[in-house]
């Protein structure tokens, strides 16, 4: 078998070592065409005749495109026009090397059959393999390389006869489409390619602005030499070698940019250790870069150090065209105040570019015609980007995917291109894509690959099955949950013991049993993290067969569970804790609200009824002991909208109602954790995946100090349970909501629970400030997050149901899966808050309310105002653009007063809500101050709009001077 | 874990073998006339030279001489220039011990040492250039050697290696795949018998893939049995020419 195999070494020099490389050259590679019958392959992927009605090549042909046309073009090789496509090994090593999102995306390409995309490994193919030759630099030699197979592939192709595909090379470097003409290929650029496409014009907008670019940059170099450099705006930046050398020195410092969302001029590097971000100032100082970009920055001398101006300054500039300066950067430099002075830097140099996509909007064209346009991110912190497209008119008003291809140093903004057309602005399902994508929330369908590895429906339950799982049927189990779940990991019971002790069980959905470590499924799983819950949609983490059916606990159906058994006393001491796997059937899948009636309703005295009778007193219990070692009550308001069944659209909002069966339900599921916790950590006392919430930083609770002791309370935040005795004494007798208020500016001073794996924490860390528990994970939830499911899988091999593998035990992999997971849970939450938002929005167009409102911050222009009723906090301006404010700020106390009239925080007001028409593409909702009244500023209580009965109390009283 | 993609989605490994195929393999039979037997093979980089004296009387302390069976011997070490890194290796260090020790073991267990009590056999292996599955080129050289030297054996002892890439067991593999830390499986066999007479396995294998490598590694002695019996049959049939032109 290897006889027939010629090879060649390859040898590799680097130092005094020297390495030897075997290469085995093959005749077994084929060329993947439908139209050759010299292969022995069995399938293809290059169709016979690919048709693609182009100007330039009017003839059947499949695209060769080189490594900088893949690596810069993704965007148009992704557009469905483009198939029949052949990928060189080479280009697609190369592209991994230097971009790993972008070889993703192509790997996407070449795993979609409709794509029609080949991977040819060329290097290994005896006839299209070549030397590196002595003095050829590795550019010179890849293009050698690419030419070398396009030639190749021509000629097999021709030897199956007349018609036969023809290939075309895309490349963009001159010398090479000329060498390549020259050996009798046919060469275009990306960009003649793309332009020749007859059936899709406007796919040019998608090109990046790459080519275009160099040539400027030649102008630009030319221009400095020449003297002639009035178009230059921005410094040079330097190259890598220099920025090492300057780090290396400590003259620059490495860090991440993030730009101000008040102030486009402004911005801040964090560098990795130093507690203290460096400021900048001006455009000509961040010097082009981007939020997020890792940048090298020198940090200027004391004598320049300034301070952000406390100016909301948005770019307004809508002209692509002006360039020429960076307006009144100089200006707003000057103004340094002394005493307040930060360290302030500049960016000499980038070290690496986080650029991504961007969902936004383009800006109305100052002129007609033009195809150069500006386009707005949705995210305050991104530049504007300049993008050329033809078709600028039907963009308008919709939100559009844009990404920036590079930054000139003559182009006062970044250049990229169109990518995507979202929809209409304010059409529900465009801004839920909007925000899915801007919180990369994975979302698309789930693929053949991934659902190839869901079982084999119908789904039975075997006699196997039953040898080796604890049969828990004969229990009385049932789950309760919010009205409407259908992915149901949670069930309960409780049963009395002969011995009067209680048998309380948590059974939880055995998603780990459906989904194999490591097949596409869990990759898919893993990478998702959670499941995303949206106001009208749900975003799955495991495909709907799963999390819907086979591993939601449903009443009356056989289901397979991880049940944590506890034998406890009536006073909910545990004598003994027992996991198992098992087979279930629950008796009912209960609402809170039903649970709730049940347990009330003294007439009912059935299994499941007493059963959750004892568990409630149980938890009540429990509960009281938690809150006795200092776990903390929080506040986060919580409200649904009531959806429209046809038009989708909210139509009433109601508050999450709690009542005693939710906080009984989590009690158990705190417990089953806990327990889960101390076991796993037994077995992968190095690896276990557990949840820690670090005890914040006195220097935290600042605000929540300041706000309490404004109204006369002591905040201690000694430890756990001195904060929550002091909130709990935090009342105020006409005030019923500040309470919750108070809890709710707690709750913002904390840092967020994370996921770790234990070998990389120490023991004292693991502890859980806000359950007040030394040890924590999650378990109870395997259908919706991902941490859940690796929890199932080590308890599994805790308790010896199932052998362990490598990963399980690699703290490394499991930190990884970890970082992953946080960052996943942290975007799920923003992405629901942000769909809350949106629904709030939709629910208030065209719609103008009265509503009690509550201050919950004091600003210099303005008061932050949380309206409980819909849960949302909105901004009440106290003064007009352009004009004076009426009102006095005292920072101090802090408050703001007019006349007699004086806001503090927590304050009750009126307010009249409605939506901001004046900027269609950034609709807000607009607060106006209705009561207490300041006349020239509060509008009045129009009685056909106004919610309120008339005869209510004002809430102005309160807020009179005395 | 490094980056580097041991087995494309295209399935090739990185020096452009397919998962099953092993590296090419060369030897030469008969290579010094000094020793009874000896025998140089290639396979991919990795080169190791073998030489065989005896059986001859047990030299050095008589007390390690055996009754019933003959004495093996095993000195194993590697050339200094064996590696990139060019380094002075002493044959007594602790890696070259265990080597010997594995060694000795798979020669007893091949070699019908009853027909030889109170005498010894030398077995000399040297690795001149080392590129991953050491110990199956001394094998291999090592039985080409015996055979050489005209001492019987049960059968062929063929050694070669597997591991675990992907989801895919793939057969001899060199140092770049060895040094990326997957699983490897070495195995030595009797391949007429099937019979396994030296198994080792480096890092974590779960069980359930076990199966799947193992299979790998005996079909991978197997293909090295046939070039070795191909390689003996070309060296006889010389031999016999030589003789009768004599
Ligand atoms: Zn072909």
């Amino acid at each position: 078998m290897l006889k027939s195999k010629s090879f060649v070494k390859k040898t590799r020099k680097g130092g005094v070592i020297k390495i030897v490389r075997e290469h085995y050259l093959r005749d077994d590679i084929w060329c993947g065409s439908e139209a050759c019958s010299q292969c022995k392959q069995d399938s293809f992927v290059l169709e016979k005749a690919p048709s693609v009605a182009s100007d330039k090549c009017n003839f059947p042909h499949y695209i060769l495109p080189d490594t900088n046309v893949v690596l810069h073009q993704v965007d148009i090789l992704e557009d469905e026009i483009i198939k029949n496509c052949i990928l060189l090994q080479t280009v697609q090593q190369e592209v991994k090397h230097r971009s790993l999102p972008a070889y993703k995306r192509i790997q996407g390409l070449t795993t979609n059959s409709d794509k029609k995309f080949y991977v040819f490994s060329n290097e290994y193919h005896k006839e299209t393999f070549i030397e590196r030759l002595g003095g050829e630099t590795a550019n010179d030699y890849n293009d050698r390389v690419i030419r070398k197979a396009a030639t190749w592939y021509s000629q097999h192709l021709e030897k199956n006869g007349e018609n036969v595909p023809k290939i075309v090379l895309l490349t963009n470097d001159r010398a090479n489409r000329e060498k390549a003409k020259n050996e009798g290929i046919i060469a275009y650029t990306v960009h003649e390619y793309v332009q020749s496409l007859t059936d899709k014009p406007y796919l040019v907008d998608r090109l990046a602005q790459l080519a275009k670019d160099e040539n400027d940059k030649e102008k630009v170099d030319q221009d400095i030499k020449t003297g002639k450099g009035r178009n230059v705006l921005y410094p040079e930046h330097l190259n890598l070698a220099a920025i090492q050398k300057g780090i290396k020195e400590g003259k620059y410092k490495q860090g991440t940019f993030l730009s101000s969302r008040e102030n486009f001029r402004e911005g801040y590097v964090s560098i990795p250790g130093e507690e203290k971000m460096y400021f900048i100032k001006g455009l000509a100082n961040q010097n082009r870069v981007v939020s997020n970009d890792t940048v090298a920055i020198e940090v200027l001398p004391k004598s320049k150090w300034t301070c952000p101006s406390s100016l909301v300054e948005v770019d307004e500039n809508v002209d692509p065209e002006a360039e020429n300066s960076l307006e009144n950067d100089e200006e707003t430099t000057s103004s340094v105040v002394n005493s307040s002075a930060q360290p302030t830097c500049r960016v000499v140099g980038v070290i690496k570019r986080n650029w991504r996509q961007y969902c936004g909007t383009l800006e109305p064209p100052s002129m007609k015609g033009g195809s150069r346009h500006l386009f707005k991110p949705a995210e305050k912190r991104i530049p504007k980007i300049r993008i050329e497209t033809r078709q600028a008119e039907s963009l308008l008003g919709h939100r559009i995917i844009v990404t920036i291809d590079s930054w000139p140093r003559n182009s006062r903004y970044p250049v990229g291109h169109f990518v995507k057309n979202l929809g209409k602005i304010g059409d529900k399902d465009t801004e839920n894509e909007v925000l899915l994508l801007e919180h990369d929330v994975p979302h698309a369908t789930f693929s053949e690959t991934v659902l190839s590895f869901l079982p084999k429906m119908p789904w039975v339950i075997t006699e196997e099955d039953l040898k080796v799982r604890t049969d828990l049927r004969w229990l009385d189990i049932c789950s309760v949950d919010p009205p409407g779940c259908t992915d149901i990991d949670d069930a309960l019971h409780c049963r009395s013991l002969d011995n009067g002790n209680l048998e309380v069980g948590v059974h939880i959905a055995d998603v780990s049993h459906f989904i194999q470590p490591g097949n596409a499924l869990d990759e898919e799983a893993s990478n998702r993290g959670t499941t995303v819950y949206l106001t009208d949609k749900r975003i799955d983490m495991v495909p709907d067969l799963l999390s819907s059916n086979l591993c939601s606990l449903r009443g009356g159906e056989e289901r397979f569970a991880f049940s944590v058994l506890w034998e406890m006393t009536k006073n909910a001491e545990i004598i003994e804790t027992k996991f198992m796997k098992s087979v279930i059937r629950s008796r009912a899948a209960l609402t809170y609200e039903e649970a709730q009636l049940r347990i009330d309703d003294k007439s009912q005295s059935d299994a499941v009824t007493t059963s959750l009778r004892n568990l409630l007193a149980l938890a009540k219990i429990l509960k009281k002991g938690r809150l006795d070692k200092g776990a903390l009550v929080l506040a986060s308001p919580e409200i649904r909208f009531n959806i429209d069944s046809e038009t989708h659209d909210p139509i009433d909002v109601q508050e999450k109602m709690i009542r005693e069966t939710n906080s009984m339900v989590e009690e158990f599921m705190l417990l089953a954790n806990t327990s889960v916790a101390k076991k796993i950590l037994k077995d992968f006392t190095k690896s276990a995946l557990l949840r820690r919430h670090p005890v914040p930083p006195p220097s935290q609770y600042e605000m929540a100090i300041k706000a309490a002791l404004s109204r006369g309370f002591k905040l201690e935040i000694d430890n756990g349970l001195a904060l929550s005795q002091s909130l709990d004494k935090a009342v105020m007798e006409d005030n019923p909501l500040f309470n919750t208020l108070l809890r709710m500016l707690t709750t913002r001073c904390m840092t967020q629970a994370v996921y770790f794996s234990s070998g990389t924490v120490p023991e004292e860390d693991f502890f859980h400030f806000g359950l007040a528990s030394p040890i924590y994970t999650h378990f109870t939830s395997p259908i919706r997050r991902y941490a859940d499911l690796m929890v199932h899988r080590m308890l599994a091999v805790a308790i010896g149901y199932s052998e362990v593998y490598p990963e399980l035990l690699n703290s490394e992999k499991m930190q990884d899966i970890c970082k992953n997971l946080n960052y996943r849970h942290k975007m799920a939450q923003y992405a629901g808050r942000s769909s809350v938002e949106l629904h709030t929005h939709i629910f208030f167009r065209d719609k103008v309310t009265i509503e009690d409102g509550y201050i919950l911050f004091i600003r210099k222009n303005a008061l932050q105002v949380f309206i409980p009723k819909y849960g949302f906090e909105g901004t009440l301006y106290l003064k007009e653009k352009g004009k004076d404010s009426i009102f006095t700020y005292n920072e101090q106390e802090p408050s703001q007063s007019a006349g007699h009239i004086k806001f503090r925080l927590f304050d009750k007001v009126l307010v009249q809500i409605s939506t901001e028409t004046t900027n269609l593409q950034h609709q807000r909702l607009r607060l106006q101050l209705v009561q207490p009244e300041v006349p020239g500023f509060s509008v009045p209580r129009t009685p056909a709009s106004s919610s309120r009965k008339e005869d209510e109390e004002p809430p102005a009283k309160k807020l009179k001077q005395k | 874990m490094s980056g580097l993609e041991l087995l494309s989605d295209q399935g090739f490994r990185l020096d452009g073998r397919r998962p099953r195929e092993l590296r090419k393999i060369e030897c030469k039979m008969g290579v010094f006339q000094q020793a009874n037997g000896s025998a140089y093979i290639e396979q991919g980089n990795t080169k190791a030279l073998a030489t065989v004296y005896g059986p001859h009387e047990v030299t050095g302390n008589r007390s390690k001489i055996e009754h019933d069976k003959v004495l093996i011997n095993c000195q194993y070490s590697m050339a200094t220039f064996s590696t990139g890194e060019r380094r002075s290796r002493s044959t007594g260090d602790r890696k070259s011990q265990e080597m010997q020790l594995h060694l000795k073991k798979t020669f007893e267990a091949a070699i019908l040492t009853q027909l030889y009590p109170r005498s010894q056999i030398d077995i000399y292996v040297q690795i001149l250039q080392a590129d991953g599955g050491n110990y199956s080129a001394c094998v291999n050289a090592a039985t080409l050697a015996i055979i050489d030297a005209g001492i019987p054996m049960k059968d062929f002892v063929c050694a070669s290696t597997a591991g675990f890439v992907s989801d895919t067991p793939i057969a001899d593999i060199s140092y770049l795949e060895e040094s990326q830390g997957g699983p490897e499986l070495v195995v030595a066999l009797l391949p007429k018998s099937d019979q396994i007479v030296e198994f080792q396995v480096n890092s974590r294998l779960h069980l359930d893939n076990f199966e799947k490598v193992l299979d790998m590694a005996i079909k991978g002695c197997k293909d090295v049995h046939a070039v070795l019996t191909r390689v003996v049959k070309d060296h006889v049939g010389q031999l016999a020419s030589k003789m009768s032109k004599t």
